[in-house]
Parts: C-alpha cells; sequence; structure tokens
C-alpha cells in the first residue's frame, strides 16, 4: 500500500544528505580523484581537501586538526576508542567503567574486553536515564584506565553531565572516552573546557553520507593502532581515504555548527508541541528520559497496554516513519536495555515510541502525528486483552 | 518484511472483540515476553459458530490471531483441533523466521480455548 504523505520522524536513526553537503562531494568522485598519498597534482589537491575537512571538524568540536582522525562511522570510532586505549594501558590497569544505557558500539566491545581479561564497571541511571558522577566517582580505582560514557542517549535522548564527568576524569589522571554520535550537531561541544580526551562521531546523524565519522583522540593520549597498514592518518588508520566522505562530513559539520542555536531553537519549539499534545492527549502515556536535560529532536515515549511494532506499522500505514525499542524490532526477546535500565517493566517497554525531529520536519508534520497517534494508540488498546482490565 | 497477506490482516483484522457468555476462552502468552492471544468461541452442536479474538502483540502476533479465527470458524471443535502453526504460516503467505513463534502462539491459543469449552462441557 502506498501513501501520499511521507512523513520522516527517525533522524536519530539517520539523516538524508543535505544538497549542499552532496554538491560538494560530488567533484571527489569523478574530477580530484587523485590519491591524497600521491606526491603529484592529482594527489595533492585532493589532500588539502582533507586538511580542510579535518579543520572543520576540529573546529566544530573545539579540537586541534592533528587530533582528528577519520573513521569508517560511529561503531569503528568507539571500538577504536574503547580498545585501542584499553590494550594500550594494560600495564596501568585493565578496569574500564562504563554504563548500561550505553550504544551496542560501546557495550559489545567493553564485552569483548572483558572476555579479553579487562574487568568493566556498568553503572545503572536514574530513572530519567542519567548517570550519577558519584557512581562514577566511587567505582573509580587504582586499576582504572578509562572511562567510557555517551554524551547523549540514541533512544531516550538524555544529555549525560559530560563535563562533571571530564573534570573527575582529569582529576584522577583516567582517559575519559564519550560516544557523541548523537550530540554532534545537536549540542554545543568543547573538548578543552569538557576535558574529553576521546570522542566518537558520525556523520550521518547530521546530514552528511554514512559511513564516514571521526575519532577525536587529545594529543598525547596512549591509543594503539586499530588498522594496520599504510601511513595513513600519521599511521594510525591505515587505509586510503573515503575522500568524498571525508568531504561530506567537514562540509556537513561546518554546517551543522553555523547554525545549531538557531536550529534546536526550531526543533525544540516543535518537540515540545509533539510532547505536549502526546502526553494531553493520550492517556496512560509516559514520556522516557530527562525532561529538561535532553536532545532538542528527541520524544520517546511508552504507550501502555500496546506493543511498539504495530504502532509502528499502523504509523507507517499512514505514511509516519518513527522507531520502536520493543522486543519485535531489537530483534530479541527483551525490549531495548535502555528502556529496561530506566527502571521500566517488560510490558510497558514493550509499548514505546521514538520519534526524532529534523530540519525538515514542520508545525503541519506535527499536528498531523497529533491527529492520528490518539486514534492507533486507542484502536490498538481495543484490540488488546491487557486494556480490559483497566477499562473495568 | 511482511506478506501483503499479513499485511493485510494486520490493518483489517477480522473477528476483533470479546464474546458475552462464550463457551470457552483460551488466553496465552504473557506481557513480559511481549504477545498475549486470547480467543473466545461460541459452540453450538460441536461447531465453532463464532469467535473473537484480542491480542496485544506485535503485527505478526495480530495478523496470525486474525487468520485463525477465520479458519477455526464454522468448523467442528475436532476440526478446530487440528489447526496447526504451520498451516497458519501457509495462510499467511509465509512469515519472518522471528516471527514464527506468534503462529504457534496462535496455534495455542485456539487449543486453549476449545480445552476450556470441553472443560466447561464437561461440568455440566
Ligand atoms: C549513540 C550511537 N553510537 C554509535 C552509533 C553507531 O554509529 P554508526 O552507525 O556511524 O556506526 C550510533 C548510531 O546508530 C549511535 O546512535
Amino acid at each position: 500500500m502506498s501513501t501520499a504523505k511521507r512523513i520522516y520522524m527517525d533522524h536519530a536513526a539517520t539523516t538524508y544528505t543535505h544538497r549542499e553537503v552532496l554538491q560538494e562531494m560530488l567533484p571527489f568522485f569523478t574530477d580530484y580523484y587523485g590519491n591524497p598519498s600521491s606526491i603529484h597534482q592529482f594527489g595533492r589537491e585532493v589532500k588539502k581537501n582533507i586538511d580542510i575537512a579535518r579543520e572543520r571538524v576540529a573546529k566544530a568540536i573545539g579540537a586541534l586538526p592533528e587530533e582528528i582522525y577519520f573513521t569508517a562511522g560511529g561503531s569503528e570510532a568507539d571500538n577504536w576508542a574503547i580498545k585501542g586505549s584499553a590494550y594500550a594501558n594494560r600495564k596501568k590497569g585493565n578496569h574500564i567503567i562504563t554504563s548500561v544505557i550505553e550504544h551496542h558500539a560501546v557495550l559489545h566491545t567493553c564485552e569483548y574486553l572483558e572476555k579479553e581479561g579487562f574487568e568493566v564497571t556498568y553503572l545503572p541511571v536514574d530513572r530519567f536515564g542519567m548517570v550519577s558522577v558519584e557512581d562514577v566517582r566511587n567505582a573509580i580505582t587504582d586499576k582504572t584506565i578509562l572511562i567510557t560514557l555517551m554524551y547523549a542517549n540514541n533512544e531516550i535522548g538524555t544529555i549525560q553531565p559530560i563535563e562533571e564527568i571530564g573534570r573527575l576524569a582529569k582529576e584522577k589522571g583516567i582517559y575519559f572516552h564519550t560516544d557523541a554520535v548523537q550530540a554532534v550537531g545537536s549540542v554545543k561541544i568543547d573538548v578543552k573546557q569538557q576535558n574529553i580526551d576521546m570522542l566518537s562521531l558520525s556523520a550521518h546523524k547530521f546530514y552528511g553520507p554514512k559511513g564516514i565519522g571521526a575519532l577525536y583522540v587529545r594529543k598525547g593520549v596512549k591509543l594503539i593502532s586499530f588498522l594496520h597498514g599504510g601511513a595513513q592518518e600519521r599511521g594510525r588508520r591505515a587505509g586510503t581515504e573515503n575522500v568524498p566522505g571525508i568531504v561530506g562530513l567537514g562540509k556537513a559539520i561546518e554546517l551543522a555548527s553555523g547554525k545549531l542555536d538557531e536550529s534546536v531553537a526550531r526543533i525544540t519549539g516543535l518537540r515540545d508541541k509533539l510532547v505536549q499534545g502526546v502526553m494531553e492527549n493520550i492517556p496512560y502515556t509516559r514520556l522516557n528520559g530527562h525532561p529538561e536535560k535532553r536532545l532538542a529532536n528527541n520524544a520517546s515515549f511508552c504507550f501502555e497496554y500496546i506493543e511498539g511494532e504495530s504502532l509502528l506499522l499502523n504509523l507507517d500505514l499512514k505514511g509516519v516513519a518513527g522507531s520502536s525499542g520493543s522486543a519485535c524490532t531489537s530483534g530479541s526477546l527483551d525490549p531495548s536495555h535502555v528502556l529496561l535500565a530506566i527502571g521500566l517493566p517488560h510490558e510497558i517497554a514493550h509499548g514505546s515510541l521514538r520519534l526524532s525531529l529534523g530540519e525538515i520536519n514542520t508545525e503541519a508534520d506535527v499536528d498531523y502525528v497529533l491527529q492520528i497517534l490518539p486514534e492507533i494508540v486507542d484502536k490498538l488498546r481495543q484490540m488488546s486483552p491487557l486494556y480490559e482490565k483497566v477499562k473495568g | 518484511m511482511y506478506s501483503e497477506k499479513v499485511m493485510e490482516h494486520f490493518s483489517n483484522p477480522r473477528n476483533v472483540g470479546e464474546l458475552e457468555n462464550a463457551d470457552g476462552v483460551g488466553e496465552v502468552g504473557n506481557a513480559h515476553c511481549g504477545d498475549i492471544m486470547k480467543i473466545y468461541l461460541k459452540v453450538e452442536n460441536d461447531v465453532i459458530v463464532d469467535v473473537r479474538f484480542k491480542t496485544f502483540g506485535c503485527g505478526a502476533a495480530i495478523a496470525t490471531s486474525s487468520i485463525a479465527t477465520e479458519m477455526i470458524k464454522g468448523k467442528t471443535i475436532d476440526e478446530a483441533l487440528q489447526l496447526t502453526n504451520k498451516a497458519v504460516v501457509e495462510a499467511l503467505d509465509g512469515l519472518p523466521a522471528p516471527k514464527v513463534h506468534c503462529s504457534v502462539l496462535a496455534e495455542e491459543a485456539v487449543k486453549a480455548a476449545i480445552e476450556d469449552y470441553k472443560n466447561k462441557q464437561s461440568k455440566k
């Protein structure tokens, strides 16, 4: 069944690539194709543009250009930061601190390291998805070599107290890595002021292409190389560069930081209208995540007595794209680890819906969702044997 | 990922609701795992003359409940007991592998409702 309406509210999953970004990338497929490692003009002109992209990324997060390493996305940056610093500092200790709500790129990497003899503390979060700085402090031992905590959560949008954790890590002389994949482009970041030693980012979350990202590594941080081979990325990440991707990342991050305040203000307005409309018109509904300290674009709900996948399918039939942390959509038997970590019982976590807004969304889109969502939720509740008991 | 048949049953589920004074009611699954199916039967002279369902669950759970109710309506109790999850999957033109358990649940819900009917009969 096709539908005329196409409303995309899944920007936390990925975004489209801005036309302006694409325009900047295109010549690097056809006209400027030299290998940036080559010394001839074909190589040099490409190398120059990689340097420009590196400067743009550095500027956006308050780093130095030589502290930026391009990767094939957020997952690689997370893997590299965690494994690379763990192996490089094994003589100092074997203890890593993280949280239970990290993205799988961090969680599964930590689980892998546990098999390799590292010890990992998975800190709990409160009902809003916040890690407590005191918990971090108490978890530190003389064997702790790394704290890795996400900047902002991809499912519920909660933003962590990064600056406080950075200060603590610095005071204790422990490396601090943050997965800022969801935060870059939505939050003002300054790695120096916030004492961040390593930071992961990924272009496809801020209107850049997929499969390209970066790891910021503060000068002096000990990290083993992840990909061995040629001397690219100052010998730390081998492989001929994804030049169009790098150029696209540079342009996308420049555009995103240039209009950050304006874009956050507009999207926050839309998000608040959406959240308020949903909470006022649909009973037995919860807002997941922190009421204030959350990403501007994130609206995450749980609707009791119904299941998330059937909700998503119904929304899709009406042209609206969202996502859910229900078991059926997570591909496992359990609903999302993040929703369980904030204390939701399984049956409520199954009924989650995440709508993540973006630049293309308008008031009219929000109005449309507010018009169709109550009907859909009600239709599913009328079908639900759990709801009978409530209605009495 | 779902067949057209699944989506058709999901968008227009048949026999949704409850039956007052049902002759047999079966409920299987649990909220913890994310699916519950409840089936209500009306039986006359050993024939299922009416059936309704209520389901909490994903798209496949709703579609399998819907088609299972269609497949047993008008059948005798013995015929309905022959319903298999495989037949449910085939009638829906297939289900993605992780969703096959929904068809098992549908078979179990039908069997639970029939069992309840039989228990009630023997107590009469
Ligand atoms: C918080 C977080 N970390 C890491 C990733 C992985 O990034 P990528 O898809 O670029 O590998 C994502 C994207 O889904 C994310 O949201």
